[in-house]
């Protein structure tokens, strides 16, 4: 067989598997590791965002993108876990290392009130220091002055980073958190939850079981959290899969997820930056984002992530499968550091949201629809009264 | 390296059928040429998937999985202009800030200072300024070429075309010969707008008309150049004027052929008379490179001009009909003073890196479409033409 003859040989059987897979995901089957490996290859881009754009549909029949406003806000960049790919975290003591006094604080989520915020996303460093006390107190003290805003905070690494200085359970911590006023939990540190990956880029954070059981632990006690992927640096796409797939049989076991992101490494003056490949091109990103609607069919929700990709790329995901735009992200520290500026005011957020076809709504932390200018698409499933509810029944009411 | 599986015919056709497309499909399948209602059908289609799977079918009929792209150089050699078009923020008038004119000498330079580099083609389009003499032209185009000979210089679009014929009150004919013999290597696309009279009177009525403008094109092809063709897109025209407008360039291709390269080009609000104009958004752009692929059946090739539509998009576009991305460009200032955002400079093997990670085979080309690297040599060999089936 000639060179030639193969080649087309081998792409006809990828195109029948690509065909075959594809009337799966339009039957609304869900696919196996195996095929979302195949699709990833053999599948050119137009196809996959057809499949991820079936799916969304099926999902959101309603042509709507949802958004939230909110801001960063990280308390401290003080950082034990030193991660090579991060350019935010200061070690301990070192120049330009902070924690926020608490008078900074209230003004930065008086800044938030005042713009009518909904949610806080406060994570920062794993500081030595500052034990689940201390969070408890934060929290405590935000959500009395602060009711309306929810406190989505601490990613699954931080708070087993707290079960460590604590030497308690998970759950114990969690309880805690919760009772002083922990609304939701950020999906962050999630990396790629494959442990041969995180042995090379994040050695010292949370293992991949440990991600899981922060989640699971948190979904028991009612709360509801978010999953991200960061991929473009060591990992292969087996990995991605891998990962993918931990999410998806976790959400099986708890349905507590409420939405998935991902983005690309920014690797741009992180301090392991010598040791990473250069930052991935942008379609590496819609591959996967794609790929991510199609094999997360237990997920409602599929975020995009315009402060890495940009707005252009960003409107481009609605068809590719997002249905949300995240935050508003009016305070961005981690990724900017990182060499990233893709910040955009509210309204140019909602023209590209409404120039790719779509209605742009305000959402809440579970992705209820509380939009003021829609009264009449205002939905559920969660308010700020009913999360609390809830959380009340099962760890008392806060303090 | 990684190629993908698309849109079989008969899976084009279920697809397309499925969306109110059914219609273009068959006419795309049968290679016949579409209308001015498909045009506009298209445009109004709200299923941009299919309207791109449609534009990817021919581009993969006409090119399989190449995508092109070149190594060259920008230089805007004047920013004075005396046409004052309200979507330009790159003109100047002479005493006002920032205003320039390059002396051949200077142009030179741009040239020599990139030596090292494997440069093939400087682009060169700048203001229309009445004062420069005739002499300048040609003087810039001979120091040009003595600072690198190997180099293609692809300069002045039709309406400095038209300016230089007029400053040497010569026929356009005999200017477009001396301009040639002084090392002009073919004519770029820009200054088309859109060709509509009513665009015109309202945002560039000193300007050459869409007659004129074809009517150069004609005479460029006719002295044996080639040139490229563009629509500017996303401010004031309507989506007939548009499909006019590609038909007028469909329809001079028909008789000359000289055109090599259709270029949509975005509206850049910033910094113009027209910054309360949005712009054309990414999802605009990808329509605008399905609209010409699927529009232009006689052009050979689309290009994403990522200077413009920045890396994502143009990216994309590979899959929208487009199989030309542009090249390193090293120094931009027209799109730039407009408020562009994308660097002004890429390496070549990062443009090598997005054409692969879009699931295509980079193929560099001169001018021309000449092949001069190939990373599928059995395809597209070295030396010979860009490969275009019929």
């Amino acid at each position: 067989m000639s060179e030639k003859t193969a080649r087309s040989a081998a792409s006809g059987s990828a195109r029948a598997e690509v065909r075959r897979i594809a009337d799966k995901v339009r039957a609304g089957e869900r696919i196996t590791p195996g095929e979302a490996l195949a699709l990833h290859r053999h599948a050119d881009i137009l196809t996959l965002g057809m499949l991820a754009d079936g799916v969304r549909r099926a999902k959101h029949p309603d042509a709507h993108v949802t958004y939230i406003v909110d801001r960063n806000l990280n308390p401290t960049n003080v950082c034990i876990t030193d991660c090579g790919f991060c350019a935010f975290y200061r070690r301990p003591k070192a120049d330009g290392a902070y924690v926020l006094e608490r008078g900074v604080i209230h003004q930065k989520m008086q800044e938030l009130a005042d713009l009518g915020g909904r949610q806080v996303l406060m994570q920062g460093g794993h500081h030595p220091y500052l034990k689940t006390d201390w969070w408890c107190e934060l929290l405590a003290d935000l959500r009395a002055r602060f009711p309306q805003i929810n406190l989505h905070a601490l990613s699954a690494p931080e708070v087993d980073h707290l079960a460590k200085l604590d030497k308690r359970p998970v759950e114990a911590v969690l309880r805690e958190l919760v009772a002083a006023g922990l609304g939701s939990l950020p999906g962050a540190g999630a990396e790629i939850l494959v442990e041969r990956v995180r042995e090379i880029i994040a050695p010292k954070k949370t293992s991949t079981e440990r991600w899981l059981d922060v989640h699971r632990k948190a979904h028991e006690l009612g709360l509801r959290s978010s999953a991200t992927m960061m991929f473009g640096h060591v990992e292969t796409v087996e990995d991605c899969i891998e990962h993918l797939t931990r999410l998806r049989d976790l959400q099986d076991e708890t349905g507590g997820f409420t939405a998935f992101a991902c983005w690309l490494m920014q690797p741009d003056g992180v301090p392991e930056q010598h040791l990473y490949p250069s930052r991935k091109t942008p379609a590496v990103y819609l591959r996967m984002q794609a790929l991510s609607r199609i094999y997360l069919d237990n997920f409602d929700n599929i975020q995009t992530s315009y402060v890495t990709a940009g707005l252009k790329m960003a409107q481009v995901t609605l068809q590719y499968g997002c249905n949300d735009f995240g935050g508003t992200m009016l305070e961005e520290n981690v990724v900017s550091a990182a060499g990233c500026f893709h910040l955009a005011p509210i309204q140019k957020l909602e023209g590209v949201i409404e120039r790719a076809g779509y209605l742009p709504l305000q959402r809440n932390s579970w992705y209820g629809v509380v939009d003021p200018r829609h009264p009449e698409l205002q939905r559920g499933p969660y308010d700020m009264q009913q999360a609390a509810t809830r959380r009340a029944a099962v760890v008392g009411a806060p303090r | 390296m990684t190629t993908y599986a698309a849109c079989a015919s008969d899976e084009l056709l279920e697809l397309a059928s499925g969306h109110g497309l059914g219609r273009i499909a068959e006419k795309v399948l049968a290679r016949e040429r579409l209308g001015i209602d498909d045009g506009l059908a298209l445009y109004r289609s709200p299923h941009l998937h299919v309207v791109g799977a449609l534009a990817n079918f021919v581009r993969e009929r006409l090119h399989g999985d190449l995508a092109y792209f070149n190594v060259n150089q920008h230089v805007n050699y004047t920013n004075l202009c005396n046409k004052l078009c309200r979507f330009c923020a790159f003109q100047r008038l002479p005493g006002q800030p920032g205003a320039y004119l390059l002396s051949p000498d200077e142009a030179a330079a741009k040239v020599r200072a990139q030596l090292s580099e494997p440069v093939t083609e400087v682009h060169m389009v700048a203001g229309v300024w009445p004062k420069i003499p005739y002499e300048y032209y040609l003087e810039l185009l001979r120091a040009v070429k003595a600072a690198r000979p190997s180099i293609h210089v692809k300069a002045f679009t039709m309406v400095e075309l038209d300016q230089i014929a007029k400053v040497a009150k010569k026929p356009l004919e005999v200017v477009l010969e001396e301009l040639e013999a002084a090392g002009l290597g073919s004519v770029p696309g820009g200054g088309a707008e859109v060709f509509s009279e009513r665009v015109r009177a309202e945002t560039y009525h000193l300007k050459i008309s869409g007659d004129e403008w074809l009517a150069i094109a004609r005479k460029v092809h006719r002295a044996g150049l080639r040139s490229n063709c563009t629509m500017l897109h996303g401010h004031i025209e309507t989506v007939e004027e548009r499909v006019d407008h590609l038909d007028r360039l469909r329809r001079l291709q028909d008789e000359t052929g000289g055109f090599q390269t259709y270029i949509p080009l975005s509206f850049h609000p910033e910094n113009s008379e027209m910054a309360d104009v949005p712009g054309p958004t990414a999802v605009d752009e990808l329509r605008e490179i399905a609209l010409g692929r699927l529009m232009l059946d006689n052009v050979p090739h689309i290009k994403a001009y990522w200077i413009l539509m920045d890396v994502p998009i143009a990216q994309l576009a590979l899959s929208y009909g487009a199989d030309d991305v542009d090249g390193t460009v090293v120094e931009e200032h027209i799109y730039h003073d407009a408020g562009a955002t994308t660097p002004q400079h890429v390496q070549r093997a990062e443009l090598i890196q997005w054409i692969l990670d879009a699931g295509r085979v980079p193929v560099e080309r001169d001018t021309l479409y000449n092949v001069v690297w190939s990373a599928d040599p059995l395809r597209a060999p070295v030396g010979r033409a860009a490969p275009v089936a019929s």
